[in-house]
C-alpha cells in the first residue's frame, strides 16, 4: 500500500473550509438566546420570539432536560466512531483519526426559504457551467468585455488542454458545493463556489442518519424533507455523462488519492453507497484509448470517474510529474472522449477568488437574469476606485488573496494589528491584482449545545448541486457547519468547528 | 473485484494469522523453557532458527535471552514479523478495505491495533507473556469469527481465507520442522518423558493437545503427532486441512476457469489426502517439509499471477 506523493494536501477539506471565515464584530452573547446585537438568530430572529420553522424545536428544547442532551451527544459520538466517520490528522502522533463534533440541535429552513435558495443555486451553477463552456471554446464573454482576457488566460487554474474539448452534455461541474451565509430574514449571500472536488456531503448524510436514530420522534412531529437519496441521484447524474459508446450500462468508479487523504472516509462512503468501485491511480491503466481497472477477472473498462484528485495529480504525463496518484495517459483518453471525468478538468478558474466578483455579471451575461442570491460585496483592488476605498478602510474589511486557497493570505481587519494593516497596505500596493476585500458580515447564528448550555453560534451552509446531461438536482438542505467557539466565525473543523443536521421543512 | 482489493484481503488474512502464530510459538517456547534447566537458552535459540530470524535478532538484540527474544517477537517495531508489525500490517490493509469489509470487522481489527499500539514493554511484563499470547490468539479468533459471521461468503471472503490458510500451512510446516531431527535421529524418541514434553509443547502450540488424545487415546508419539499435523483432515491446523481450504477457495474463485494456482494447490492436497505417514517419514520428514514450504511459496506466487497482476 503506497504512501501518497508529498504534494497531496492532507488538509484540503479543511483548507477549503477555512476560507469560509469572515470577520464580524463579536456578538458577546451570554446564555440567553436573544439577539440584540444586530446578529440574526435563525431560531429567535431579532425579537426573541421563535420563528415559525423553529416552533416545534423550541418547544422540544424547552421540554428536554439538559442532561439528556449530554447523554444523546455521547451516544452520537459513539455512533460516529462506530460508523467510522473520522478525519485523518497526520503530523500528530497521538490519535491519527478524530471525530468532527456533531451538534444535536438541527438547523431549519422553511420550504419557502429553500425554494428561493434552490432557484438561486440552480441559476448560479447553470451560469458557471456556461461560463466554463464559453471560456474553453468561443470566449464570447471576453469579447463582450465582461471579463478581461488576461484575467482568464493568465490564471494558473485555466487549463489550455481543455480548449475546444466537447464534453457530454456540456457539463463541467457535475458536483458543486456552494457556500451560503445568511445575515437576516431574507438576505442570503454566496460566500464561495467550490467547483473542483467539494467535500462534506458524507457528513450531511450521516448527520441525518444519526439524528433519526437518536430522536426518531422529532421526525414524526416535523415534516423533514429526506436527503438519503443523494448517492442514488449522484450515480444517476454520473451515468448520464458517460461517453456515448457506453450508453446503457456505463461503469462508474470513484477515484481517491488513497487512505491517507483526509477525506478518504467520504470517498469510501460514496463508493459504497453508490455500489461502485473505489479505485486509486494504481488500479487504473490506459490502453487502446480507454481507461481500465485491474480486477481479479482481468481488465475492466471504466466509463466515468468521479475523481477526488486535484487536476494537478490526474496524469503525471500531462500535469505534475511528481504526483504519482493519478493515471499516466488519462488526459489523452479524456480529450478523445474515451472516459468522462467529474468534475471536468479546469473548473478551478471559475471558483477562483479572483473570478468570484464577476459571477453576478456572468449570470447576467449568459442568462439575462438578475442573480437570485447575491455575492458578498467585493472590492477588487485592481480597480483604482475600489483600491482607494480598501486602503482607506483596511480596519473594517477582510482582505483575501485572489489565488490563495485556505486562510493564509488573509487579513481580518477588525481583529488585526496596526502592523498587519500596514503589511497588507504594502502587499496590495505591490500587487493590486492579487487581492480582493469584503466588508465584515454579521453571520446568522443558530442555537447550539455547548459546555455552558444552549447558546447561539455562527453557521454557514454548503448545499451540493448536481448536474448531468438531463438537468440539475439538489437534495434539500446541505451541510451546516457551526463555529463552536463563542463569537468565532471559523467553521473549520480543526479549529473547533462542528456540523449540524440541516432540515428543510415540507409544506 | 479490484486486484488491489483482493491483495489487501489476502494480506489482511495472512498477517492476522501470522500474528496468532507468533503468539503460539512464543507461548510454547516459554512453556518449554520453564521445564528445562538453564533458562531455556536452547529453546529460545531454536525458536529463532524456526523463524529464520537468528541474524535479524542478533543485529537488534545481541545475545539470546528470554527477554530479548520475547521483546523481538512482541512489540519490536523493527522486526517485520513481530506481533506488533503483523497486526499493524493487517490493520493497514483493512484500512484500505473500509468500503469492502463489514464495519464490525474493521472495528474489531482496529480495536486490536489500538490496544497493541498503546502497550509498552513495562505494561507487557506486568501482564505477563502468557496472558499476552492468549489475548493475541483471542483477537485472532475474533477476527476470523467476525469475518465468518459478517462478511458475504463471496470473492472477498475467499481471498481472506486464502491468506489465512496459506499462512497457517506455512506455520505448521515450520513448527514440525523444528522437531524433525527427533524423528530422524530417533534419539530422544526413546526417552518417553522428553517426548511427552517436547511433543506435548508442539501440540499445545498448535492448539491440538486435547485433539491428540481424543484422536489416538494413547501416549504421545512423534509419528502420531506428525500424522495429526500433516495428514488429518479434521485437524484445523494440519497441512491437509489447510491445503483443502486453499483449494476449496481457489475453486470457488476460479468459477470454472482453469487456474494454475488451483491446480498447484489441489495436486499437493491429493498427496496429503492419499499419502501415508510411514512413507513420508522413511523418505525423510525434513525433505518433505522443505517441499511443502516450496509448494506454499509457489501457490502464493501463482495466486498473484492469477488474480493480482493480470493486465
Amino acid at each position: 500500500m503506497p504512501h501518497p506523493g508529498g504534494k497531496m494536501a492532507e488538509f484540503r477539506i479543511f483548507a477549503e473550509w477555512h476560507s469560509g471565515c469572515i470577520a464580524i464584530g463579536d456578538g458577546n452573547k451570554k446564555g440567553a438566546p436573544m439577539a440584540d446585537d444586530g446578529i440574526f438568530d435563525e431560531m429567535f430572529g431579532r425579537d426573541g420570539q421563535a420563528r415559525t420553522p423553529y416552533e416545534n424545536i423550541e418547544r422540544w428544547l424547552a421540554e428536554t432536560p439538559p442532561d439528556q442532551f449530554e447523554s444523546k451527544r455521547e451516544q452520537a459520538d459513539l455512533l460516529f466512531r462506530r460508523i467510522g466517520i473520522t478525519f485523518n490528522v497526520y503530523g500528530s502522533s497521538a490519535g491519527t483519526e478524530r471525530l468532527i463534533p456533531f451538534d444535536v440541535i438541527p438547523r431549519i429552513l422553511a420550504a419557502r426559504e429553500w425554494r428561493t435558495l434552490e432557484a438561486g443555486l440552480f441559476q448560479r451553477v447553470k451560469a458557471l457551467q456556461m461560463f466554463l463552456q464559453d471560456i474553453y471554446h468561443d470566449q464570447h464573454i471576453i469579447r463582450a468585455g465582461i471579463i478581461p482576457a488576461s484575467h482568464i488566460l493568465r490564471n494558473d487554474l485555466y487549463r489550455p488542454e481543455m480548449k475546444n474539448i466537447r464534453l457530454p452534455g456540456d457539463v463541467y461541474v457535475h458536483i458543486a458545493g456552494i457556500d451560503v451565509v445568511r445575515v437576516s430574514e431574507g438576505e442570503f449571500y454566496v460566500l464561495e463556489d467550490n467547483l473542483r472536488t467539494p467535500s462534506g456531503v458524507s457528513y450531511m448524510l450521516e448527520d441525518r442518519a444519526v439524528m433519526m436514530r437518536l430522536f426518531p420522534k422529532l421526525f414524526q412531529d416535523n415534516a423533514v424533507a429526506p436527503v438519503d437519496h443523494y448517492p442514488a441521484e449522484l450515480l444517476r447524474q454520473l451515468r448520464s455523462v458517460a461517453p456515448e459508446r457506453a450508453a446503457g450500462a456505463p461503469t462508474v468508479a470513484v477515484l481517491t488519492p488513497g487512505p491517507y487523504n483526509s477525506a478518504y472516509f467520504e470517498h469510501a462512503f460514496l463508493a459504497e453507497e453508490m455500489g461502485v468501485e473505489l479505485v486509486e491511480g494504481q488500479d487504473l491503466f490506459v490502453r487502446d484509448d480507454a481507461v481500465w481497472m485491474r480486477t481479479t477477472r482481468g481488465p475492466r473498462r471504466v466509463d466515468v470517474l468521479y475523481r477526488r484528485l486535484d487536476d494537478d495529480c490526474l496524469d503525471p504525463l500531462a500535469f505534475n510529474p511528481d504526483c504519482l496518484l493519478g493515471v499516466p495517459g488519462l488526459l489523452s483518453v479524456y480529450r478523445n472522449g474515451g472516459v468522462s471525468l467529474a468534475n471536468a478538468i479546469g473548473t478551478g478558474v471559475a471558483d477562483d477568488k479572483s473570478t468570484y466578483p464577476y459571477v453576478p455579471d456572468i449570470i447576467r451575461f449568459y442568462l439575462g437574469e438578475e442573480p437570485l442570491i447575491g455575492n458578498v460585496p467585493t472590492y477588487r483592488c485592481s480597480r483604482p476606485d475600489d483600491r482607494a476605498y480598501v486602503l482607506e478602510h483596511l480596519a473594517d474589511l477582510v482582505v483575501k488573496e485572489t489565488q490563495g486557497s485556505g486562510g493564509y493570505g488573509m487579513l481580518v481587519g477588525p481583529k488585526a494589528t496596526k502592523a498587519e494593516h500596514e503589511k497588507f497596505r504594502r502587499l496590495i500596493l505591490d500587487d493590486p491584482d492579487g487581492y480582493i476585500a469584503q466588508p465584515t458580515l454579521a453571520l446568522s447564528t443558530c442555537p447550539t449545545f455547548v459546555e455552558e448550555g444552549v447558546a447561539p453560534r455562527h453557521v454557514d451552509l454548503r448545499p451540493f448541486v448536481l448536474t448531468g446531461k438531463n438537468g440539475m438536482a439538489v437534495v434539500p438542505g446541505g451541510l451546516t457547519r457551526v463555529a463552536l467557539t463563542k463569537g468565532s466565525l471559523v467553521v473549520n473543523s480543526s479549529q473547533g468547528g462542528g456540523t449540524k443536521d440541516t432540515w428543510v421543512l415540507e409544506e | 473485484m479490484l486486484s488491489r482489493t483482493a491483495d489487501n484481503l489476502f494480506w489482511m488474512g495472512r498477517y492476522m494469522e501470522r500474528a496468532e502464530n507468533m503468539a503460539r510459538i512464543l507461548d510454547v517456547t516459554q512453556r518449554l523453557s520453564l521445564q528445562t534447566h538453564g533458562g531455556g537458552h536452547a529453546e529460545w535459540t531454536a525458536m529463532l532458527a524456526l523463524l529464520c530470524a537468528e541474524e535479524a535478532y542478533a543485529e537488534r538484540h545481541g545475545a539470546v535471552t528470554e527477554s530479548g527474544v520475547s521483546a523481538f517477537l512482541t512489540l519490536d517495531r523493527g522486526n517485520p514479523s513481530s506481533i506488533w508489525s503483523c497486526v499493524r500490517a493487517a490493520r493497514e490493509n483493512a484500512r484500505s478495505l473500509r468500503a469492502t469489509i463489514p464495519v464490525e470487522m474493521w472495528e474489531s481489527l482496529n480495536t486490536t491495533w489500538l490496544a497493541l499500539r498503546d502497550l509498552d514493554e513495562t505494561a507487557l511484563h506486568q501482564r505477563g507473556l502468557r496472558e499476552f499470547s492468549d489475548w493475541v490468539k483471542e483477537r485472532s479468533h475474533l477476527f476470523r469469527g467476525v469475518a465468518h459471521a459478517t462478511m458475504l461468503h463471496n470473492e472477498a471472503f475467499a481471498f481472506t481465507r486464502l491468506g489465512t490458510f496459506l499462512e497457517r500451512a506455512d506455520n505448521t510446516t515450520r513448527l514440525l520442522d523444528t522437531k524433525h531431527y527427533v524423528l530422524e535421529a530417533g534419539g530422544k524418541d526413546n526417552d518417553p518423558a522428553a517426548a511427552y514434553y517436547e511433543w506435548g509443547a508442539l501440540l499445545r502450540s498448535a492448539g491440538a493437545f486435547r485433539a491428540y488424545h481424543q484422536t489416538y487415546h494413547d501416549v504421545i508419539t512423534p509419528a502420531r503427532v506428525a500424522e495429526l499435523l500433516v495428514l488429518r483432515a479434521d485437524m484445523p491446523r494440519s497441512l491437509r486441512f489447510c491445503f483443502d481450504k486453499v483449494t476449496e477457495n481457489l475453486t470457488a474463485l476460479a468459477e470454472g476457469r482453469p487456474l494454475e494456482s488451483e491446480r498447484l494447490s489441489g495436486e499437493f492436497g491429493a498427496r496429503l489426502r492419499y499419502g501415508r505417514m510411514e512413507r513420508i517419514l522413511s523418505a525423510g520428514l525434513h525433505d518433505f517439509l522443505e517441499e511443502v514450504l516450496d509448494r506454499i511459496a509457489a501457490v502464493g506466487l501463482q495466486i498473484s499471477r492469477d488474480f493480482l497482476m493480470i493486465v
